[in-house]
């Protein structure tokens, strides 16, 4: 990163801000659904970063990312329903059982290239999505829901909103710096060098589908840690958790917020979420916006609101 | 919408002090289905909900009350979203709503976690009635086995002995063919679960009723699943040939589309619009003044008794709504006019009433209406009761 | 075996019906290299036009022709506004695009029609059983579907195979710079292209409305099936889409007949009730991800360069 204090950086900065003292606004009066708004966004954050992984650096675009909040969530709703409420169980079954689901699709899929990767890895989360839904014994289609949250020591207790929601905070940050540190290693060159031109890539001497492949399974592992949050704030997990359009949905924050750079995704969830929020107040008709938005961001914007700050604030630089 | 307006106000009276309480309105929180095929249900319910409150001239114990609804899209998840969005941000005092069984269960969690009082006005999830059942959660409706149990009994007393059930899959529709065989004395040929909202093609279904060659077909399917059960029912040429008896698919929203396809197909309710006493003969004269060409469905009747529920507690309490505990004596009394004639609670909250079975009939005008030919059972209390711990 | 015979005669109706919406998809990734998810939306859109013109004219013949009409227009209106910015760019940006064009659309029927959906109810000579063999009656609509499907299939293939046009169409899935560079006129190709594919959809649509219903977001379901076909037949190829339909058809049908019999034989009666439709559901993306694994281009690739 060149000189510090561009307006793409500040803005970063405010809002990362913003998000951490969000509680003590809360605190102060505000309205205590605001927390919990918050909290999904975050959480939801966490996954369109592990996502932009393997969408932005990687260049796999990914249908069905949303499988692994689907499955990060009912090992907890599972787990919870047969009696286990430890989050020491919970947690790693949800984090093995991301990592595993990723390994295979990722195997399988990896071997193909641009539509017909797009159809495979839809395809599998599909049939996690079917599977899960033919789960009689955890509710199938009506859902699951989750009495109790995951258990950790004493002093934690993730039924307490502010306490969950600086857990999810601290989570996200933690995700996004792995993401920084894996992007900005010799590890990230290879993936994004594979990007651009795997060919190249393969003749210095690089095995860029096993890169690929571990790529994969960190993109996956992080979303399915998403996922155990995701199922502990809701307090319900359902197998639409896990349908193709709410693929779409992390691909949209991804591309909105902007590809380029680790917290793009992040700017992108807080911008659709609350956008959603503040237009679905106004309309009931809101989509009809975001649609052509959507369009028009691809066509003219590529880089997203972060491709944006980022040009708002070159202006003045040779 | 109003949402924000109405909060603002909400507010502002809050900041004028105790002295203003008792002008803050009473706020009502309502999910039901207001998108999607099954939006005629939702429509009929927020009708008779409002219909209910002009009756009471909008107010109740002096206090104004307000009415948000909210909806479900027919998804569990959303249907928990805004009920969590209802009791956090709206902070309502009551709950009602939910046509749904599976939008139920998934948003009963918060209501009781938030002490909300909840008046379900149409689900019947089972759990609900038994191991879930709570101090705040009442309904004004059923528990999901009633109805097809009431239905095998009039199998039973009809002399039916063997049939084939057919529903969808999920909470209600594996309830509702369960219960048909709590009663039934006969064979079960067979039982076919539906994809659930997806599936609309019940072609495979009924080759396989066909093939089973039963006495009787029992169908469960509500809403629009419902239109489009009697006319592939009918393209199969089965109607005629295998008798059909229903719970929840022919009522007074989906008859005007099914018409003469549902001639003749008996259907066991809890409510039915030609009932004698005298709330009755008001609701549905006002319902159709009000809303001309459109007759009221049981799934309003039972939405214009939670309101007179809600409005006889809140009476009881003399809108004081703080004290849950008085509150909740004051709406186990049910203390109001029901539209079903007398109006019990059993220990857990859901109604003992009376079953009647119905048949589609052609009146004088050609019109397709809903006719009571008989009382199949009387203050029937539903079986899960004892599951439920509260006295 | 009666029974047997109608899931097949069920299975043959959903394929072909599967292979109007997947005709039109292959044609436009095949010549355009276009990956369009609002392909679905065009199948609502031919739904939402049949019911309301079938409603004013009160003939179910004529509001379907009209729809057709109308669907067509809309889909070369898209194209001329919309889609003719996508080509040549990522396959992610076209995702992107038409998937911001689903939101769009939905939210526009719902603005237009209201979010109760509509019906559109046959008329009483389509309505009747019909006597196929003795003892066997099968639905007269559903064997309307097939006939008029076949019709439809039939027509493609004089106009892939015997025309002009067709010529020109099979040249631009094989090389479409070659196409270009001949001196064909490319813009007015494409966009009766995408028209041919949006009335295909839109025919799809209101063939099936009667069965199903018609309702806001009807597409999104049935376009997975629609690339699933697609994909298994090879992009491009018309005669793969056919075959891959008529495949995907039987498997999905015939699996959610007497898949749940097979299951009860290893389940509780209750178990296998719950897991029936969710696996059977999931049989035509296995059937995808073998024949991916398998022969990754397809079954019936189109010749590229």
């Amino acid at each position: 990163m060149s000189g510090a204090l561009t307006i793409r950086n500040s803005v970063v900065f405010v809002l990362l801000a913003a998000l951490a003292l969000l509680p003590l606004y809360v605190g102060l009066g505000g309205n205590i659904f605001v927390l919990t708004l918050f909290t999904r966004i975050v959480i939801l954050a966490m996954a369109a970063v592990s996502l932009n992984l393997i969408l932005g650096y990687g260049g796999m675009m990914s249908f069905g990312h949303a499988a692994y909040l689907g499955i990060g969530g009912y090992a907890v709703g599972i787990l919870a329903h047969e009696g286990i409420y430890s989050g020491f169980a919970q947690w790693p079954v949800a984090l093995f059982a991301s990592a595993l689901f990723a390994l295979v699709i990722g195997a399988l899929s990896l071997r193909t290239r641009g539509v017909y990767f797009i159809m495979i890895t839809l395809a599998f989360a599909q049939m996690a999505y079917y599977i899960v839904a033919g789960l009689a014994r955890y509710g199938g289609d009506d859902g699951l829901t989750i009495y109790k949250r995951s258990q950790f020591f004493e002093p934690v207790n993730l039924s307490n909103k502010v306490q969950f929601y600086y857990l999810c905070l601290t989570l996200l940050f933690g995700a996004t710096y792995l993401v920084y540190r894996l992007v900005n290693s010799r590890f990230g060159m290879v993936i994004q060098g594979a990007r651009s031109n795997e060919l190249r890539m393969r003749a210095i001497g690089f095995p860029t589908y096993r890169y690929r492949l571990v790529c994969f399974v960190i993109a996956g592992t992080l979303c399915g840690l998403a996922g155990a949050l995701l199922g502990n704030h809701t307090d319900f997990v359902s197998p639409s958790m896990m349908y193709w359009t709410r693929s779409g949905d992390l691909i949209i924050m991804v591309v909105l917020g902007g590809m380029g750079s680790v917290v793009g995704p992040l700017i992108g969830a807080v911008a659709l979420l609350v956008l959603e929020e503040l237009l679905s107040g106004i309309t009931e008709y809101w989509q009809i916006i975001l649609g052509p938005l959507l369009l028009l961001v691809v066509l003219f914007a590529r880089g997203g609101i972060d491709g944006l700050l980022a040009k708002a604030g070159a202006k003045g630089q040779p | 919408m109003r949402r924000s307006l109405l909060a603002a106000g909400a507010a502002l009276m809050l900041a004028a002090g105790p002295a203003m309480a008792q002008q803050k309105p009473i706020k009502i929180g309502f999910v039901s289905t207001f998108s999607g095929p099954v939006a005629l249900i939702g429509n009929d319910m927020r009708n008779s909900f409002e219909l209910a409150l002009d009756h009471m001239g909008r107010k109740m114990a002096g206090r104004p009350v307000e009415v948000i609804y909210e909806d479900d899209g027919f998804k569990p998840e959303v249907g928990k979203q805004k009920t969590e969005k209802l009791i956090e941000s709206d902070k309502v005092d009551f709950i009602s709503g939910y046509i749904w069984s599976n939008v139920l269960l998934a948003s009963i969690k918060p209501v009781v976690d938030s002490k909300t009082m909840m008046v379900i006005a149409n689900a019947g999830a089972s759990q609900v009635a038994g191991e879930l059942c709570s101090p705040y959660v009442f309904s004004t409706s059923w528990q999901n086995d009633q109805t097809p149990e009431a239905m095998g009994m009039y199998m039973n007393q009809k002399g039916v002995k063997s049939v084939f059930l057919i529903g969808p899959n999920y909470a209600a529709g594996k309830d509702m063919l369960e219960g048909v065989s709590h009663t039934f004395k006969g064979q079960i040929v067979g039982k076919e679960l539906t994809t659930w909202p997806a599936q609309l093609d019940f072609s495979a279904e009924l080759s396989k009723a066909k093939a089973a060659n039963p006495e009787a077909i029992f169908v469960f399917y509500p809403g629009k699943a419902g239109v489009q059960f009697l006319a592939q029912y009918a393209q199969a040429g089965l109607k005629g040939k295998i008798p059909l008896f229903t719970a929840f698919t022919i009522d007074e929203t989906s008859l005007p589309l099914q018409k003469e396809l549902a001639l003749g197909v008996p259907g066991a309710q809890e409510w039915v619009n030609d009932l004698p006493n005298e709330a009755n003969k008001k609701f549905v004269a006002d319902y159709l003044a009000k809303y001309p060409g459109h007759r009221p469905s049981f799934y309003g009747a039972q939405s214009y008794d939670a309101a007179n529920l809600i409005a006889s507690a809140v009476a009881a309490t003399k809108g004081e709504l703080s004290d849950k505990e008085a509150l909740r004596k004051a709406m186990e009394k049910a203390d109001f006019k029901s539209v079903r004639g007398n109006f019990k609670f059993g220990n857990n909250h859901i109604p003992i009433q009376n079953f009647y079975l119905q048949d589609v009939v052609q009146d004088a005008k050609g019109d397709f209406v809903l006719k009571t030919v008989a009382t199949i059972v009387e203050n029937y209390q539903d079986a899960s009761h004892t599951k439920c711990p509260m006295k | 075996m009666t029974l047997f015979i109608e899931q097949c005669l069920n299975g043959l109706q959903f394929g072909l019906l599967l292979f109007l919406l997947a005709a039109g998809l292959t044609l436009v990734f095949g010549i355009m290299d276009l990956v369009n998810l609002a392909h679905g939306s065009l199948y609502m859109i031919g739904a939402y036009f049949a019911a309301t013109f079938a409603a004013w004219t009160g003939s179910f013949v004529l509001g379907a022709l009209l729809a057709l009409a109308a669907t067509l227009l809309v889909g070369m209106a898209v194209e001329v506004i919309a889609m003719r910015r996508l080509y040549g760019r990522d396959h992610l940006d076209h995702v992107l695009g038409t998937f911001g064009l689903i939101l769009f659309f939905d939210e526009a029927v719902r603005l237009i029609w209201g979010p109760e959906g509509l019906s559109l109810p046959l008329p009483p000579w389509l309505n009747t059983p019909v006597q196929i063999l003795p003892g066997f009656q099968y639905s007269a609509y559903r064997l309307a579907i097939i006939v008029v499907t076949l019709a439809v299939a039939g027509f493609l293939y004089v106009l892939v195979m015997r025309t002009r046009i067709g010529m020109l169409i099979r040249a631009g899935a094989s090389n479409r710079e070659m196409v270009g560079a001949l001196g064909v006129n490319i813009k007015l190709l494409y966009t009766l292209v995408f028209g041919l594919g949006a009335a295909l959809a839109g025919l799809a649509g209101l063939m099936q409305a009667p069965i199903l219903t018609v309702q806001i977001g009807m597409g999104e379901n049935i376009l997975i099936i629609a690339f699933v076909i697609t994909v298994i037949g090879g992009i491009g190829s018309i005669r793969g889409a056919f075959i891959a339909a008529l495949l995907v058809g039987f498997v999905d049908t015939l699996g959610r007949a007497f898949f749940p019999d097979l299951l009860r034989l290893v389940l509780s009666p209750n178990a296998a009730a719950t897991a029936a439709p969710a696996l059977s559901s999931m049989l035509i993306y296995l059937v995808m991800a073998i024949v991916l694994v398998v022969r990754p281009e397809g079954l019936f690739p189109a010749v590229r360069k």
